[in-house]
């Protein structure tokens, strides 16, 4: 397979400017709604530019519509997901991971062609597996971590266990292709969110792809949907809709932090902002970061005393 | 599937029957949360002096033991026609509830005073003979000039699921009672939990129970208000079903005044004013009696009491 | 099997019970005398009593008869300056750096002097506010010595409660909370806060500050450190001014929706955190295989309790068709029984509405609530001819596009509406903006179970309502707020983990 070639479709694919004996099949690279590649309904597009100055390819500009669609596939799909059984999310992330293994030299040559050196991308592209390996580990553990059985005075069972919020908007972190966008996604889907999330605009390309690791993941449509675009324009519409329950930024953007957390009082959306993490490290990866996304839900029962009336046990 | 009881349109026999696995649910925790509220009722002053008289007037005066003799129910019939000369103006209690064989001692020394008589019948207290004995029981007792019955159910019967056996019999009881009221004892502390109380009064009303009581004295616990309550809140759905009036008598346990105020609570707040009266209401007890006495000397004195100038009988 | 008669039994018939009895409870007044309560107070900053540098005060009245039971401080922008330093100066001097055991004893201690005062704060929290004396004695008061007594126990055992973080207080914590229950809300705020690390300045609602300047009191005698909690009393403005105060690290709010949506918009721009508690329109729910009196009863509880000013009050009744009619009658009958009345007296089971402003408003989605078309039914009872009262109400035939379905009343009515199926209620209940309580009520283990998980709520009673403990964290999805108050969870609004 073909992969020195990630170039756009006005550059000869094999750069030697010679007639290739044969014509490469370019990628096409769609946004991912509902578990399907559509285009853009704006038939916008944009052309990121590596710094060699190379135009990497022919990029979806997504438009609030398209948010909007993914929005009512997220929501469509929440209901399914977040009842899967915690060992099913958990055996899906851990396909994902598999899925991403398979096809590491893809995304390892997207890295180089979006500024990373061979140590580098390998090293990217290896967290990325191992984080989604991380959160296949937890899907089915941080109930546990976080939840408690509280001691009430009265007759009751009364317990508190986190449950997740719904649909999350997320802003990726713009700096890398792959590891930021997996390591922000798999602790929200990790706890039975669904997602809408925007990739980093000037790489996009491994958004893109992954897409298509998680399409053949098991991985219900509408659980993640994949933007490429431009931040700034998609933000507001992330911070406004009514049907969206969090929104995750990453980035040091203030005004754009203040941005979400102004006008997401609209429907007292939850915000988390990530500025600081470097998701090389240790600190990328953390079961707080699913809570995130997890409301907590107490829940009481009386519980009946019978043998108190006299009786013992 | 044998057909049990009796349907809950109607007491007749001649009725289709429908299955008493019907009677609502009861949550202990609740029940008993909501039978404590009525303790916090603060009955104060006239209220408190007014309830008294009433508690007075709704005592069956019992004794029911194997030591009884004439000359102790003449004893105890001479106190419930004067419970306390020294407070002119009392009421009479209710009735004087003894065994069968005591009824003609009573009928004499009561005359035409207007308590009457009760008498304990159906092999009291466990109820553990056959049907033709209960029902000579039952009618020896009547032609002593019993004016109300108070029978037993059976209870193993009732916990081997032969809802029919339990029905038919108290029917038939009621039909050998004539004119004399059938006052149909549970024996809630043998039934076990508060679904059962609740199914057993169901039953015992469908079958024709003039009232319905908690227990014989002789089992503990005995009345405690939530069962009360469930009896009670048994009493308002027969009643609004039907349209029959149901009494209810709580036995056993209830010596103090404060405790009989608090049940008056509870039937003034459950059924209303039409069941605030010795004919629907009553309190199966021994030694209640002087401790209303005292509280009413009390009351009218300001001066605290001592059971020694108050005639045990 | 039995034989099926033909003839259904006959529905319920109109029998009506009546409790207007003639034996009746005479008065039992709870004694005033208990409660000392200054003609004037000024505010509470760095441990001493402060009077407003506005020179300004405001009454407090008794809503039951509408007479000023005190004035008391206006705080302005100044005085949340200085409270807000007096606290920045004891979190850096004192608290933060007492060792957390010694930071506990203070907090015991002021749980049990709540104990010990507990009669004259029942009291005046229900002079203040017009809440029943049973409620504030058995209910408020007890409730708000033990969030402390909780809270005493958490703050020197914080390591263990958030797994492979470490946590430190976040420093000054602006704290707004309440009308309805004053004193509650106040030791819901301060005992997390406290317990963390972290120092406060607090105001209370403006129509209930007396059982908060009255903890102030308590404070001082506890001999907790000057500047640790501070209390301003005043209105809008002065939270406000809490809100935006630059040298504030926090913001715990409890109130409406729409304040709080104003709080998140304020401090958007800065590095405050926040918790929100706000508004709620709880579903309860009603199976036909309910424990039918035990539900009534606890729908009863869920929507008269402090005659319905609570945020996670069971304002929307969903009754399963085939019990709805004796669901209602049984509603109806019992109405009757709820005693309305003087606050102070022990047997009052519904007291003042908080305010004439509230009344209205209640009284204003009466007449909603009859224009859409709603049957109303009210209890027959007469109301006392001073002060604020309103009597228990139920709408039947709601709609669910009824305003009075959807907005939150926060008074003593009930919008009851029926359903037939599991989905059918589960798609209803969740229906709203808000996510605070709801309540399911079946004999069904496994139906309970899949209902309270699919409930979008924060806290889920089932086959019981309107239950509290310190133990239990407490807070909303969606639009009714975020963060937890009570429990393990209530930490860790008041902490940063690294």
């Amino acid at each position: 397979m073909a992969t020195s070639s990630k170039n756009i479709t006005t550059a000869p694919s094999n750069g030697t400017g010679t007639t290739p004996a044969r014509l490469e099949v370019l990628k096409t690279y769609k946004i991912y709604i509902g578990g399907q590649f559509p285009r853009t309904e704006s038939g916008r597009y944009y052309i990121p530019v590596n710094a060699a100055g190379r135009q990497l390819a022919n990029v979806c500009l997504s438009s609030r519509k398209d948010f909007r669609e993914a929005v009512v596939a997220a929501r469509a799909a929440f209901g399914g997901w977040s009842s899967r059984a915690a060992f099913n999310r958990g055996q899906i992330l851990y396909r994902m991971a598999e899925m991403l293994e398979g096809r590491k030299t893809q995304f390892i040559e997207e890295l180089l062609l979006q500024d990373s050196n061979r140590r580098a991308a390998e090293k990217e592209v290896n967290l990325a597996i191992d984080r989604l390996i991380y959160y296949a580990g937890w899907t089915d553990k941080y109930q546990q971590l976080f939840s408690a059985v509280n001691p009430v005075a009265s007759s009751h069972f009364n317990f508190s266990a986190p449950e997740p919020m719904g649909v999350v908007a997320i802003i990726a972190p713009q700096d890398t292709s792959l590891l930021g966008l997996v390591s922000v996604m798999a602790p929200v889907i990790a706890g039975g969110n669904t997602c809408v999330l925007l990739g980093a605009e000037k790489k996009p390309l491994c958004a893109v792809t992954f897409a298509e690791v998680l399409n053949s993941s098991d991985l219900p449509g509408g659980v993640v949907n994949i933007l490429t675009g431009q931040p700034d324009e998609l933000a507001p519409w992330m911070a406004d809709h009514m049907d969206v329950n969090a929104v995750i930024y990453c980035g040091q953007d203030t005004a754009l932090q203040q941005l979400l957390r102004e006008r997401s009082a609209g429907n007292l959306k939850r915000i988390t902002i990530h500025d600081v993490t470097d998701w090389e490290e240790n600190e990328g990866q953390s079961p707080y970061f699913i809570m995130d996304t997890q409301e907590i839900k107490t829940t009481w029962h009386p519980v009946e005393n019978i043998a108190g009336a006299g009786g013992g046990y | 599937m044998p057909a049990t009881g009796s349907s809950r349109s109607s007491s007749s026999k001649t009725e289709p029957r429908l299955s008493f696995s019907l009677s609502p649910h009861i949550d202990q925790v609740g029940v008993e949360e909501r039978a404590s509220r009525f303790t916090t009722r603060s009955i104060k002053k006239e209220a408190k002096q007014n309830g008294l008289r009433l508690v007075l007037n709704m005592i069956d005066l019992t004794t029911l033991e194997g030591k009884d003799s004439e000359g102790k129910v003449k004893q105890l019939c001479y106190k419930a026609m004067h419970p306390h000369d020294a407070l002119p103006g009392l009421p009479t209690v209710a009735a004087v509830c003894v065994y069968p064989s005591l009824v003609r001692t009573a009928r004499q020394a009561l005359g035409n005073s207007g308590i009457k008589v009760a008498s304990v019948a159906t092999a009291f207290p466990s109820g553990q003979a056959p049907r033709d004995i209960k029902l000579r029981d039952t009618r020896y007792a009547v032609n002593e000039g019993a004016d109300e019955i108070d029978m037993v159910i059976s209870r193993g019967k009732f916990h081997a699921g032969e809802y029919n056996f339990v029905f038919d019999e108290i029917a038939a009881i009621k039909e050998a009672c004539g004119e004399a009221r059938l006052k149909v004892i549970l024996e809630t502390g043998e039934l076990g939990t508060y679904d059962k109380v609740r199914r057993a009064s169901d039953i015992a009303m469908h079958a024709g129970a003039d009232f319905i009581k908690t227990s014989t004295g002789k089992i503990q616990p005995a009345a405690t208000m939530p069962v009360t309550l469930v009896m009670l809140e048994a009493i308002r759905d027969y009643y609004f079903k039907t349209g029959r009036m149901v009494g209810m008598k709580p036995a056993g346990g209830i010596s103090k005044s404060k405790l009989a105020l608090h049940y008056l609570v509870m039937v003034k707040e459950v059924l209303g004013e039409a069941w605030l009266s010795n004919e629907w209401f009553r309190f199966g007890a021994s030694s209640l009696a002087n401790d209303v006495l005292m509280q009413l000397v009390k009351e009218q004195t300001g001066i605290y009491q001592s059971s020694n100038y108050f005639s045990v009988d | 099997m039995a034989v099926q008669k033909k003839k259904q039994p006959r529905r319920s018939n109109t029998i009506k019970l009546k409790f207007d009895t003639s034996w009746t409870y005479a008065p039992a007044p709870e004694s005033r005398s208990v409660a000392q309560i200054a003609p004037e107070y000024d505010l509470f900053i760095n441990g001493t009593w402060q009077k407003p540098s506005s020179g300004e005060y405001f009454d407090t009245i008794n809503p039951a008869d509408e007479k000023v039971l005190s004035r008391v401080a206006a705080a302005n922008e100044k005085d949340v300056d200085k409270a807000v330093s007096a606290a920045r100066q004891a979190y850096d001097k004192v608290w933060r750096r007492m060792p957390a055991k010694e930071r506990a004893k203070y907090i015991f201690r002021i749980a049990r002097m709540i104990q010990e005062k507990a009669r004259e704060l029942a009291v005046i929290e229900s002079l203040d506010g017009g809440k029943p004396i049973r409620e504030s004695r058995d209910f408020d008061v007890p409730a708000a010595a033990n969030h402390f007594f909780y809270y005493a126990g958490w703050a020197d055992k914080l390591e263990y409660a958030f797994p492979n973080r470490q946590c430190s207080p976040l420093g000054v914590a602006g704290q707004i909370i309440p009308w309805n229950f004053p004193l509650l809300m106040a030791a819901w705020k301060i005992a997390p806060a406290l317990a963390t690390g972290n120092t406060v300045v607090l105001k209370p609602a403006e129509t209930t500050p007396l059982t908060a300047l009255k903890l102030a009191a308590i404070l001082q005698e506890a001999d907790l450190p000057p500047g640790v909690v501070n209390i301003l009393t005043g209105a809008g403005a002065t939270g406000a001014a809490i809100v935006n105060h630059p040298d504030i690290n926090k913001i715990a709010f409890t109130g409406s929706t729409e304040v709080g949506k104003l709080i998140q918009r304020a401090i958007a721009g800065t590095p405050k955190k926040a918790t929100l508690e706000l508004g709620g329109k709880a579903a309860n729910i009603i199976f036909e295989d309910a424990p039918i009196d035990q539900a009534v009863e606890g729908v009863i509880n869920g929507i008269f309790f402090n005659q319905g000013h609570v945020c996670c009050a069971g304002s929307r009744l969903y009754v399963q068709e085939s019990v709805a009619a004796e669901v209602i009658r049984k509603l109806k009958h019992r109405i009757e029984t709820l005693i309305v009345g003087d606050p102070l007296d022990k047997n009052t089971d519904i007291g003042a509405i908080n305010s004439r402003q509230q009344l209205d408003t209640i009284h204003r989605y009466l007449a909603i609530g009859k224009k859409e078309g709603a049957e109303m039914y009210e209890s027959s009872c007469a109301l006392p001819r001073k002060g604020f009262f309103c009597r228990p109400t139920i709408f039947t035939n709601v709609a669910q596009s009824n305003r009075i379905a959807q907005e939150e009343i926060f008074g003593p009515v009930l919008a009851i509406l029926t359903f037939r199926t599991d989905d059918e209620v589960i798609e209803k209940a969740n229906n709203t903006p808000y996510g605070l309580s709801a309540g399911v009520w079946t004999d069904k283990g496994s139906k309970i179970f899949n209902m309270t998980k699919r409930l979008r709520a924060g806290v889920v009673w089932a086959n019981t309502f309107n239950k509290f403990d310190p133990t239990s964290p407490f807070g909303g999805y969606k639009e009714s707020g975020y963060g937890r108050e009570g429990g393990l969870h209530g930490l860790l609004p008041y902490l940063s983990l690294r």
